[in-house]
């Protein structure tokens, strides 16, 4: 065991996947000699090289596009997309491309590239560089997408995206880059499940599920949860695309209620999915409607206003509050206004 | 530019034969509209092992792919093809440069690239499997070298670059090979892709066929300039030749290929063709071109002009040409017995080779999908419901 902060694991899962396999090879802007923008890949290319680390021009179509070809070849690349909102140009080539030639050849070929995404909000960017994008991409057959919330899992996921065959977007929660966590170097990558949830406090009220950059605050809202007596279970979910849907479903059959939060917009986001899908295999165990605590439906705001736009302590408390019908800040709000009703 | 669009250089390119290299404003051609034989002073060399079984062959490729290109075209009006995209008038283009790769390059082409696919050795149903709506693709890649056809304009330019960084880290020579039209130059991965091949001197040859139409887009609406100028402003060399003129095709490609194979990086070919149909069997070029266009074009048709070269080096006798149309015919036959056998996919092949490997998800929807489809044979015959 080790303790080193979340970039760092990732780093060193890099490291291991590319000593295991010389088919691994790296291609984003800035990768090399700089080694990222968030130093993840830093050292890299010193010691594998300029053609297992390519510093690439700034294109991102050109990066993704090229990496499937570098696929064909029979490597594995992993892409690093600088930052969220830099992934855009280059959607087409996932979407249509790296997302669908397995099935368009009938599985003569594979795509096994691991593509890092810096996402989330929190550190005081300008615009495009806090986004959540991951329900695109998760909405997108053939893709597979995880992301990741604490060192171990940080070094463990990277070696796992790297040799899973499929292509896997791999989120990695920028504010979070800095947090230290213990990290075991010996651990198998393949001892464990890529696709497997993990429930981070267990409780028996409330099911919360979360991932990536909400996970810690999600678990410390389930500290100051249990103050009033509420016990509240944590589920990280690791995997977006697919969600590890049994973990949630046994959890809700225990607790009977569920919370949902994320960054990301609400409308059409991964809440939306869980709740509708775990609705629909255990309606019958439910207390209360499933609740979303989210980012609102707008462009991710500017940094003075961002902590009104993510999702906090209190926020997620205050969802806990509604599906256990406590005062919270919709209380009294059920009943259509005088308004709408004369409007009716 | 001209009132239809159309840049006047674009439609006939000026035929500058000499004794050095052309630039990338000439025109490459060995052979003529009237099938006579120019010498070249750079590229006849580059040909000089053609002699007459070997037009003769080249021949027979253009004669037997126009006659698949016509048998699909039937098919589809006898509704057994939801659509096909012709390549008539591109002959000389793609058997030109298909005939000049060697079996360990790799072609990353468009969906109208059916006679490089021919050279390739791809089955011949297999060219018909998508547009019968029977598979996403028709073939394995990897047991031709040339990945199946590519829908969206321009992405395979780099996958090919891509595949020829590949290449290079291999420390390999073969090539990789893109195909698509003069359309697709107008899309940012083209240009991104000629970015990156220059970058990194990576061994792919652009090969662009300037067929005047992108469906109904005139040349002249994407490019004010011959395309081929463009390349080498992002550092590649380029060379443009008359696309209906397989034997200036062949040697150009061959000369790419030798610069790329040597470490030499990198070559852009615009083919100035013609594409004589419509864009796919659904379009209707006479809403946008004019019929004195493809008169003009038909002048200059690819096999014509071969045609006429072989007749007048006593190549053309009546046993060859019955062997070539018989051949073509037994093709054509082999075609459509393809296609009519073709096997009908089951239904839970839908669900296959999403992922390579196990998805909740997707185990979840097939389990459920294959339940209700079993219901229905489980299900009275009468009396239900």
């Amino acid at each position: 065991m080790s303790t080193m902060t979340f970039g760092r694991a990732i780093n060193a899962g890099l490291r291991r996947a590319m000593d295991e396999d010389p088919r691994v090879v790296l291609m984003g802007e800035d990768i090399g000699k700089l080694g990222g923008v968030f130093r993840i890949t830093d050292g890299l290319q010193k010691d594998f090289g300029a053609h297992r680390v390519l510093d690439t021009p700034l294109a991102e179509a050109a990066i993704m596009g090229t990496a499937v070809g570098i696929a064909y070849r029979g490597y594995r690349p992993v892409v690093e997309i600088q930052f969220d909102g830099f992934i855009y140009p280059a959607f087409d080539q996932i979407v249509c491309q790296v997302a669908k030639l397995h099935y368009r050849t009938q599985g003569a070929v594979r795509m096994p590239l691991t593509i890092r995404v810096p996402f989330g909000g929190g550190i005081g960017s300008p615009e495009h560089h806090s986004e959540s994008p991951e329900a695109y991409f998760t909405h997108t057959s053939g893709l597979r997408v995880i992301s990741v919330s604490n060192p171990q899992d940080a070094y463990t996921m990277i070696q796992q995206a790297i040799r899973c065959d499929d292509p896997v977007l791999y989120f990695e929660p920028k504010r979070r880059y800095h947090v230290k966590g213990e990290v075991d170097e010996a651990s198998d990558p393949a001892s464990s499940d890529m696709g497997a949830a993990r429930v981070v406090t267990e409780g028996t009220d409330v099911t919360l599920v979360t991932y990536g950059p909400l996970v810690p605050t999600a678990r410390d809202a389930a500290i100051a949860a249990s103050d009033d007596g509420i016990s509240i279970e944590v589920i990280d979910l690791r995997s977006l695309a697919p969600i590890d849907f049994a973990t949630v479903e046994a959890s809700v059959r225990k607790t009977g209620r569920l919370v949902v939060t994320h960054e990301a917009a609400q409308s059409g986001g991964l809440g939306a999915e869980i709740a509708a899908s775990i609705t629909e295999r255990c309606f019958d165990h439910l207390e209360h409607a499933p609740v979303r605590v989210t980012g609102f439906d707008i462009p991710y705001p500017y940094s003075k206003l961002e902590f009104h736009h993510l999702p906090d302590l209190d926020r997620i408390l205050d969802g806990v509050d509604r599906v256990m019908r406590r005062p919270n800040s919709l209380s009294g709000l059920d009943a259509p206004s005088t308004t709408e009703g004369a409007a009716q | 530019m001209t009132q239809d669009g159309s840049s006047p250089d674009q439609a006939s390119g000026t035929v500058h034969p000499g004794p050095s290299r052309p630039g990338a404003d000439e025109l490459v051609q060995l052979v003529d509209p009237h099938g006579v034989r120019h010498p070249h002073g750079h590229y006849d060399d580059l040909v000089a092992d053609v002699d007459g079984p070997a037009l003769r062959k080249l021949y027979e490729d253009m004669v037997v792919v126009r006659r698949i290109d016509a048998e699909a075209t039937a098919l589809q009006r006898q509704g057994e093809l939801a659509l096909w995209p012709p390549l008539l008038g591109q002959e000389a283009a793609q058997i030109g440069s298909g005939r000049a790769l060697r079996a360990d390059d790799f072609v990353f082409s468009s969906y109208r690239e059916n006679a490089v696919a021919y050279c390739r050795g791809v089955d011949l149903a297999d060219l018909l499997r998508v547009w019968r709506g029977n598979a996403s693709s028709g073939w394995d890649p990897y047991t031709v070298n040339m990945a199946t056809p590519q829908v969206i304009i321009g992405a395979q330019t780099l996958h090919a670059t891509g595949y020829a960084m590949g290449i290079l880290n291999d420390g390999a020579d073969a090539v990789a090979v893109t195909y698509f039209g003069d359309g697709a130059t107008s899309q940012g991965d083209v240009n991104e892709a000629m970015v990156f091949a220059a970058s990194y001197q990576a061994p792919v040859v652009f090969f662009c066929q300037n067929n005047h139409w992108a469906i109904s887009e005139p040349v002249g609406l994407q490019a004010h300039v011959p395309i081929a100028r463009r390349a080498p402003g992002f550092g590649i060399p380029s060379v443009r030749v008359d696309g209906n003129d397989v034997l200036a095709c062949l040697a150009v490609t061959r000369e790419a290929l030798a610069r790329a194979r040597s470490g030499g990086g990198p070559t852009f070919i615009e083919a100035v063709t013609y594409r004589m149909g419509p864009h796919t069997t659904a379009d209707d070029p006479t809403r946008y071109r004019d019929a004195n266009e493809l008169e003009d074009w038909a002048a200059r048709d690819p096999l014509a002009r071969l045609a006429t070269l072989l007749d007048s080096l006593g190549l053309l006798d009546a046993d060859y040409t019955d062997s070539v149309k018989a051949k073509a015919d037994a093709v054509a036959a082999e075609l459509r017995e393809g296609c009519l056998s073709m096997p009908e996919p089951a239904p839970s092949d839908v669900f296959r080779h999403v992922y390579s490997e196990p998805n909740s998800w997707l185990d979840r929807q097939q389990d459920h999908y294959e339940r209700y489809l079993t219901s229905f044979a489980q299900a009275p015959q009468e009396g239900s419901r």
